[in-house]
């Protein structure tokens, strides 16, 4: 086992804590149908940190909120599975819906600061999702609040407690949003570009919470980044996207050592890797497709250089399928399909 | 000033004052840049890197001139860029050129692309059309661009191709200077390397000079020749690239690049976790500004700011705890 395999303890009964199957979000707008999610399918165990990984416009966010069923129109989930706890969320009420969110699966963004209300001290925020979730309504003080910051590693929670979102510094809002996230004590965290707004040196506090607060809860954790940097060092198994679809997903190292889909091997070779400098990088010709205009058959088919070095013919035209081509290891692409 | 300098940058300060009240009384001074030296050495990729708002942006508007300093000065090829009028800084204004971070907003939405990249020329008094067309071609050309896209519009562009046009912008009036702020920040990692590839070849081609203005260690070590680290107001170290990211010296420096994430599993290391976050700007820390952070610090870091040394290798750090290699006085510089 490598220093990221997580030594978690299966659940006594084997079912995993989160199981997408082909899910499916469309955006029906005037121009045309945006699938913005188109085929994706993952697990996430307890105590795992699961890598989605992906450019803008991928479909990695849109995943997230439609796990979350936080789909707003002219957007729809038209199909699949989200099942959490063997429980298919795309088939709660709202009103069910509204009891996990929150308190089971819990979420954190990008902005931090536009996510909290900046007219109300972050205490009186706190002390409001407790109050939601936990049903008690009086019992919940402000020392618990103050305790939620301080086990995200707020310094000085007591004064802390009293500040406005604006009196924080941006990794300051994150670790309360964290807290807020924290405050139920979910099963499954999303993490939707946690620090991609802070610099580095606060990103690296922010990432060393989450893997602690992952250990501490035996918590599943879907963590959303561009950075393939993030990736390499947080998670267990990583879920590759391009233009709606997942193409490759495989255990971290698995997939650092020998990236499968041409996508995912030009990513990897097209980024600078600080101690490894290289004269030039490689380069991935052309642009992410529009999703309108999708073309048929594989996605990344008009970007790909191994389709042209192989003569593949049938990229354009059908599109492949997500297949094992190794152990645990999927890719969706003609080059293995073909072998099988 | 030496042949082999561009630019020499001396003590130089950027503050802005802040204004409250119906009087505006000032009520503050932020100290953007507070005190730095650097050389820019002819035809080198020099990259500057730091954390929001320690000051990396405002020297690079500074040595352009499109922020006052405040005091300290700038020379370029010899001249002393603070002591000139308008109309003698006009011809250096050629020389010297800005590719921006954000290619969205960089770019004039009803310009055509043809006259967004000519528009320097027309001001820099390139009056016939026709050479004008040429040149503009000439630059678009460079960049990777087509004639075709001139008479396009910026929004039907993807932001790689806008930040090429950016590129094409400055190089169209033939500068030997170019200040490169963030330049692929705001693009995807696909597309980054493309721009960064184009950046050095262009370098090489055309003998350009580049200050190279940047957060990401891993791009920064990929593309510069030597590197300036700063932290709020002041340069903590400068070195060659494999100097400094082999051997790098100042706490701040070595805490920066164990805190950035390295794209390759089996990459082990040591990570430093520095507490808390940077100081305001506006109440740097007495001493040196790093000394809340530092988890060196002793007690002369918190009364003394610490000047720039020659480590030897010409590597520069100004800390309290780093004193030079006893031979590396006689090493040539």
């Amino acid at each position: 086992m490598t220093k990221h395999q997580h030594d978690f303890q299966p659940s006594t009964n084997s079912q995993p804590l989160l199981e997408i199957h082909d899910l499916r979000t469309y955006f029906f707008t005037r121009d045309g149908t945006v699938k913005a999610v188109d085929g994706v399918s993952l697990t996430v165990e307890r105590g795992q940190i699961h890598g989605l990984v992906g450019e803008s416009g991928c479909g990695k966010s849109m995943t997230a909120m439609s796990i979350l069923r936080l789909v707003d129109k002219p957007g729809r989930i038209v199909s699949g599975e989200v099942l959490f706890k063997g429980e298919d969320l795309l088939k709660k009420t709202r009103h069910e819906m509204t009891a996990i969110r929150g308190k089971q699966i819990s979420v954190i963004f990008q902005e931090p600061k536009s996510s909290l209300n900046p007219v109300l001290r972050v205490g009186t925020q706190l002390i409001e999702v407790l109050r939601i979730h936990e049903g008690k309504q009086r019992t919940i003080k402000r020392k618990d609040a103050v305790e939620q910051l301080r086990s995200v590693g707020i310094p000085d929670p007591d004064r802390r407690v009293e500040n406005y979102p604006h009196e924080m510094s941006g990794g300051m809002a994150q670790r309360v949003m964290i807290a807020m996230g924290m405050a139920c004590a979910p099963d499954l965290l999303i993490a939707d570009e946690p620090t991609t707004a802070l610099d580095v040196t606060i990103q690296a506090q922010v990432l060393d919470l989450i893997r602690k607060l992952r250990d501490e809860h035996e918590m599943g954790v879907i963590l959303i980044t561009h950075d393939m940097g993030i990736v390499a060092e947080m998670a267990d198994i990583v879920t590759v996207m391009y233009a709606g679809t997942a193409v490759e997903e495989a255990p971290t190292v698995e997939l650092f050592e020998t990236p499968l889909h041409p996508y995912t091997q030009g990513l990897i070779a097209s980024i600078p890797v600080m101690g490894q400098v290289k004269e030039r990088l490689e380069v991935i010709p052309g642009n992410v497709p529009n999703l309108i205009d999708m073309p048929p058959g594989c996605r990344f088919a008009p970007r790909c250089k191994a389709r042209i070095e192989h003569g593949l013919t049938r990229c354009e035209v059908e599109e492949p399928h997500m297949i094992e081509a190794k152990p645990n290891h999927f890719v969706r692409c003609w080059l293995y399909e073909g072998e099988s | 000033m030496t042949e082999e300098n561009l630019l020499e940058i001396r003590d130089l300060k950027v503050h802005f004052e802040i204004k409250s009240g119906i009087l505006k009384r000032t009520a503050g001074v932020v100290k953007a840049v507070d005190g730095v030296d650097l050389d820019i050495r002819r035809g080198e990729i020099l990259g500057l890197v730091g954390e929001s708002g320690c000051g990396k942006t405002t020297v690079g508007r500074a040595i352009l001139r499109l922020v006052e300093a405040t005091s300290g000065s700038v020379k370029f090829k010899g001249r002393d860029i603070f002591k000139l009028s308008s109309t003698e800084m006009k011809p250096l204004r050629r020389e010297m050129q800005l590719v921006f971070q954000d290619p969205y907003s960089s770019l004039d939405p009803r310009s055509k692309v043809g006259d967004i990249v000519g528009e320097g020329l027309r001001v820099h008094g390139v009056t016939d059309r026709k050479e004008r067309y040429r040149r503009v071609l000439e630059a678009l050309e460079m960049v990777g661009l087509q004639e075709p896209h001139m008479r396009r519009f910026p929004h039907e562009f993807s932001g790689g191709q806008r930040q090429r046009i950016g590129i094409a912008r400055a190089l169209v009036v033939k500068p030997s200077f170019i200040v490169c702020d963030e330049p692929v920040s705001a693009l995807d990692v696909s597309i980054q390397s493309q721009v960064l590839n184009l950046l050095k070849d262009l370098q090489q081609e055309l003998d350009l000079t580049l200050l190279f203005i940047a957060h990401d260690m891993s791009v920064v070590e990929h593309l510069c020749n030597r590197v300036a680290v700063m932290y709020l107001g002041k340069i903590v170290e400068v070195a060659e690239r494999e100097e400094l990211f082999g051997n790098p010296q100042h706490p701040y420096t070595q805490a920066l690049m164990s805190a950035i994430p390295i794209a390759d599993p089996k990459v082990k290391r040591e990570r430093i976790i520095l507490p808390g976050d940077p100081p305001s700007p506006l109440r740097p820390p007495p001493g040196c500004r790093f000394h809340t952070r530092c988890p060196e610090a002793i007690d002369i870091c918190s009364q003394e700011i610490p000047q720039q040394i020659d480590l030897g290798r010409q590597h520069l750090c100004a800390c309290h705890l780093r004193q030079p290699e006893p031979d590396a006085v006689q090493q040539p510089a």
